[in-house]
């Protein structure tokens, strides 16, 4: 079995999620349809949303179920965008962070190509976190132009904490809504909906041990949101859709279970984390950890830069040691670049290329650090070999054959 | 792994063999299109997913390496160079040189890999003292010896091609199949991997400056003007579009080009016809023979292009001064349309000896003229 350190792109399906998910899979019924298969399912389905609103600190309406968590950024800042824009043609700002993940990012910047809106990018500091001084003179400038600020809870490279309370308070002063891409901090942090002010919320099961395809959008009560997909009005008429009960109870139980005891889980994730950092650092000093630390990160969130290596390299002699990590940075088949998250918290290409993601989650034990410490020494020490190679050859080749004087050859 | 089915069929032969594989894409776009246009065989998105799917189906890792820079300035610049400079490059060829069996290989071995295996159709024999000769794949229509005549002994002794013995590319195809690789149909790759329509002429003017200039014929009489005169290529017939027709009425090619005066020479089918080669920037594919080392003329085959015939030669080193060698190349039959900067290799039987860039091609009935 390798060391599974990436719980941030995914987590392994909890025990009573896999549950949940068989048992529902194997019966029939629409909860939209009015007969006793369809009551059952709807009866499923609304369990599952007074499970997931009590967990998120929410009112059960207030739950939309969507298909994860990209649906649920794509529908809340579109349809916030959409809707406020509508109210009043003047408002076409956008207020985000730079450190969003792609599903927010691409998703303002598919509005700013097509939907004529403005967007403004909130730096960030050293650590990831957002400019505070940078919104709040933002708003000033011209509170009635902004649609929306969209700022995320944490994030999913560097595991750095925003201060989303602060955010929202700014931005109700300035009477406008907020959302926040709460993907990674869900499950892992005490993240209450009411509490936090926020309008617009995304969360998804995937991310906590629920199934793939499955996620939802906390939505105010009083919010109003353009629906992004049309069809049979399920979902406050917000997401249309035949609702996935299978998925919906396996996401509940899956977040049911993470919630249960959330600060002695999350104490003991922090801990395995704090080992892995202080065993990183002690082994390959010149690895600098970024994002914010102790509390202001991610309890399961370890990142780290290796100087002199590709992050792509220390992933592949990481796997081929056992040790699954991820270099940060979402890339399909295309060519790997360096991180949007990195560069914006002021590091420089070079130094970005070098990032190494360690991310621990439920299923996550001290065997899995120890695996990682043991791989860690050998596989920096070739990475950075490689990193090197390439710049100027070593290898004879016919060019540098034809640079050497004769009489050499 | 290009996407092909021939990397794919080489890969899985790699992995059957014993062999710890890892397949490997190369990036040599930061910008790649997502779909595959035209017969293009590489370098889109959808060609590292294929890629990447046949590496799942055979269970083995998959990583793309970004080669972009490396690859813009190895391989296209120095197209873009050599053209500007009058002369015709290969930039498969280069590529193999500085790229594939270079930049890439350097970065595996650091990797703690041995080797870099390609699909390429040609072999690597060793002989009893361990040392490495490359020769022609069994099947010589599908031969690629040509294209990696440049690799030097050191590169050899990191290469694999498990296609050399294949006896035809439709069994490559069929193999394909067998394995469940979703390639095995997939059309070959045909034009150069960075110009996407195929249309190198349109291409280069979009990077070259043009200027008007000359078309003279074998005599040095004007018989008309190009746009530029490094848009064409040695041995061209179409697209000259003369005004003068010549004397004895029959189709006239492009000789010589000459940028330095900014002139395109054209003359009739006999003048392309050359006798002798000089060649620069000479490499031995695995040890050099015996009569490289001294200076004597060895018979040999010499081949110009990827898909030309070999014809009968005559070889020898001539070093003078402190230049570095130059190769000379008679050829027993006169080749045609053989253009400086392209390059020239030399067979022994199945085995390649070595190559040479083209510096100069001497025809004897122009010497005549």
């Amino acid at each position: 079995m390798p060391a599974y350190l990436d719980h941030a792109a995914t987590t392994p399906l909890s025990a009573e999620a896999l549950a949940a998910l068989t048992r529902e899979l194997a019966r029939t019924g629409n909860p939209s349809s009015l007969h006793g298969s369809g009551r059952r399912a709807r009866r499923t389905v609304e369990d599952a949303r007074e499970t997931i609103a009590a967990a998120a600190g929410a009112h059960p309406s207030e739950v939309i179920f969507t298909s994860g968590g990209t649906e649920s950024d794509n529908l809340a800042v579109k349809g916030l965008y959409w809707a406020r824009r509508a109210e009043d043609p003047a408002r076409r700002r956008i207020l985000c962070s730079a450190v969003e993940h792609h599903a927010v990012l691409d998703t303002v910047e598919w509005l700013e190509r097509h939907e004529g809106a403005e967007v403004t990018w909130l730096p960030v500091d050293g650590e990831g976190v957002v400019d505070l001084p940078f919104l709040e003179a933002e708003l000033a400038r011209d509170p009635a132009g902004v649609a929306l600020v969209t700022v995320m809870w944490a994030n999913n490279e560097v595991g750095t904490i925003q201060p989303v309370h602060r955010v929202v308070e700014l931005a109700h002063a300035a009477g406008v809504p907020v959302h926040s891409d709460a993907v990674q901090a869900f499950g892992s942090l005490p993240v209450h909906f009411r509490d936090s002010g926020l309008d617009a919320m995304s969360i998804s099961g995937h991310k906590i041990g629920g199934p793939v395809g499955v996620g939802a959008l906390l939505l105010g009560r009083a919010v109003k949101l353009t629906p992004v997909q049309h069809g049979g009005g399920q979902e406050r008429d917000v997401r249309s859709g035949t609702l996935d009960t299978a998925s919906i109870a396996a996401f509940a139980a899956a977040a049911a279970g993470v919630t249960a005891n959330p600060a002695d889980e999350a104490a003991r994730i922090a801990a395995l984390r704090d080992r892995l950092v202080e065993g990183v650092l002690e082994r390959i000093p010149e690895a600098v950890l970024r994002g914010a630390p102790g509390a202001g990160r991610l309890p399961g969130n370890a990142h780290f830069t290796f100087p002199g290596c590709e992050g792509d390299s220390l992933l592949f002699l990481l796997d081929l040691a056992g040790v699954e990590s991820s270099t940060g940075s979402a890339c399909t088949a295309g060519v790997p670049r360096p991180s949007h998250v990195l560069l914006a918290m002021g590091l420089d290409e070079e130094t970005a290329r070098g990032a190494q993601r360690f991310t621990l989650g439920h299923a996550s034990t001290d065997a899995d650090v120890d695996a990682l410490l043991a791989a860690l020494p050998d596989a920096y020490a070739r990475a950075r070999q490689a990193g090197m190679a390439g710049h100027e050859s070593s290898i004879q080749t016919a060019g540098t054959i034809a640079r050497q004087v004769p009489g050499s050859r | 792994m290009s996407g092909g089915v021939d990397s794919a069929v080489a890969a899985a032969r790699a992995v059957e063999a014993g062999h710890d594989v890892v397949g490997v894409h190369l990036a040599l776009s930061r910008m790649p299109g997502t779909l595959r246009t035209g017969s293009r065989g590489c370098c889109t998105i959808e060609d590292s997913r294929d890629a990447w799917r046949a590496c799942d189906v055979l269970g083995i890792p998959y990583y793309v390496w970004d080669f972009s820079e490396r690859f813009k300035e190895d391989v296209v610049q120095d197209f873009i160079d050599e053209y500007a400079a009058g002369r015709t490059p290969n930039p498969c060829m280069r590529c193999n040189e500085r790229i594939k069996f270079a930049a890439l290989l350097e970065k595996a071995i650091a990797l703690g890999f041995d080797a870099v295996c390609t699909g390429h159709y040609a072999k690597v024999i060793e002989d009893a003292d361990g040392n490495r000769e490359l020769h022609r794949a069994a099947d010589w229509a599908k031969d690629q010896s040509y294209v990696l005549g440049v690799l030097t002994h050191e590169q050899l002794k990191h290469s694999m091609f498990p296609l050399a013995d294949t006896p035809s590319k439709a069994e490559v195809r069929a193999e394909a199949e067998r394995r469940g690789l979703s390639v095995a149909n997939k059309p070959d790759s045909h034009d150069i991997c960075f110009i996407p329509d195929g249309d190198t002429a349109g291409w280069l003017a979009e990077k070259i400056e043009m200027t008007r200039g000359d078309i003279v014929d074998e005599t040095g009489a004007k018989v008309g003007e190009h746009p530029g005169a490094n848009a064409f290529t040695v041995g061209q017939r179409r697209g000259l579009k003369l005004g003068t027709p010549a004397a004895d009425g029959k189709p006239r090619f492009v000789l010589e080009i000459r940028p330095k005066e900014n002139k395109v020479v054209v003359g009739p089918q006999a003048l392309l016809a050359i006798d002798e080669i000089r060649g620069i920037k000479v490499s031995w594919a695995g040890l050099p023979i015996r009569e490289v080392e001294t200076g004597e003329e060895f018979d040999c085959y010499a081949q110009v292009r990827a898909h030309g015939d070999p014809v009968p030669a005559a070889a020898r080193m001539e070093t003078a001064g402190d230049s570095a060698g130059q190769l000379v190349v008679r050829l027993a039959d006169p080749l045609r349309g053989v253009a400086p900067g392209q390059t020239v290799v030399l067979y022994q039987g199945s085995r390649v000896l070595g190559q040479a860039t083209i510096d100069a091609a001497r025809s004897l009935q122009r010497a005549v003229l």
